[in-house]
């Protein structure tokens, strides 16, 4: 995985660990505009982000569409990514 | 990773209360070869599998399994929910009410608590795979056996595509394994 992936794919993590944040305070708060705003905001940007991602590496998810050939089983899979950046 | 989806793979219909078909039917929510076992086998499997296409139809049948546990633990609520303490009395289905309520739970028919000793993982794809092979086909003779005792079109309905499943997860299992095989082959692994 070279550089420019590793970088976009932290982002996504990122993203997507604000959205387990919010996600969880929603749960149980469904009435709080001002950290719903929040969630809208980071669920558009993680979106934005995917489709940056899957563009260029592939799906992240078997429901997404993919050049030939599926490049859904590329490599690395996720246990197997040094997540140190050079 | 995973991200929860809001719906169920298959619409899950039940026509009659029957807390005794609830209580054979979680033998697939937590018995040897129910779809909780086949989840944890094929997703504890995944780190030792050799190749991209093996680790990722693990991965994905891995999942499959934990959306067919939900939808068995469906019917077991469905077939259980509207009913009154005295429906329950008397059937299989009151030794699991007085510890469970009506809380679906993780045992098979004759009661034995899900256990890991149900699976294997044994970091050789060769023999994981015909492990799961295996557990393919004793989950569909089990689908088969719970298909004879139901009488609900419903739940019949439900545990036909179940079974389906299970023959296209043998399926791609199969085929999985003879592509390894002919690549370990040609790689002269031994
Ligand atoms: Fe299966």
């Amino acid at each position: 995985m070279d550089r420019e992936q590793k970088i976009l794919l932290k982002e996504i993590m990122e993203v997507g660990f604000v959205l387990v944040e919010t996600n969880l305070y929603l749960d149980i708060q469904p009435n709080d505009e001002r950290a719903l705003r929040l969630h809208n905001s980071y669920s558009q940007k993680y979106k934005e982000l995917e489709s940056l991602y899957q563009a260029k590496y592939g799906p992240l998810r078997y429901t997404e569409m993919s050049s030939y050939p599926w490049a859904y089983i590329n490599g690395p899979w996720p246990w197997e990514i040094n997540f140190d950046i050079p | 990773m995973w991200i929860y989806e809001k719906r169920l793979q298959y619409p899950v219909r039940v026509d009659t209360t029957n807390p005794t078909l609830a209580a054979m039917i979680i033998e697939q929510f937590g018995g040897a070869d129910g779809e909780l076992s086949a989840g944890i086998r094929y997703l504890t499997q995944r780190w030792t599998m050799p190749t991209n296409q093996t680790k990722a139809l693990l991965t994905d049948i891995g999942t499959e399994e934990l959306a067919h546990w939900e939808i068995i633990g469906t019917l077991v609520w469905k077939l259980v929910k509207d009913a009154p303490v005295d429906e329950i009395k008397g059937t299989p289905f009151e030794a699991h009410y007085v510890n469970h309520g009506k809380s679906p739970f993780p045992h098979s028919a004759a009661g034995e608590a899900w256990t890991a000793a149900y699976i294997q993982s044994k970091g050789d794809p060769i023999a994981d795979l015909h492990e799961d092979m295996a557990a393919e086909q004793k989950a569909r003779a089990t689908y088969e056996w719970l298909i004879n005792i139901s009488d609900d079109p419903g739940v019949k309905d439900t545990l036909r595509f179940l079974r389906e499943r299970e023959i296209v997860h043998f399926q791609r299992f199969g085929e999985a394994l003879m592509i390894l095989q002919d690549e370990l082959n040609s790689k002269k692994f031994f």
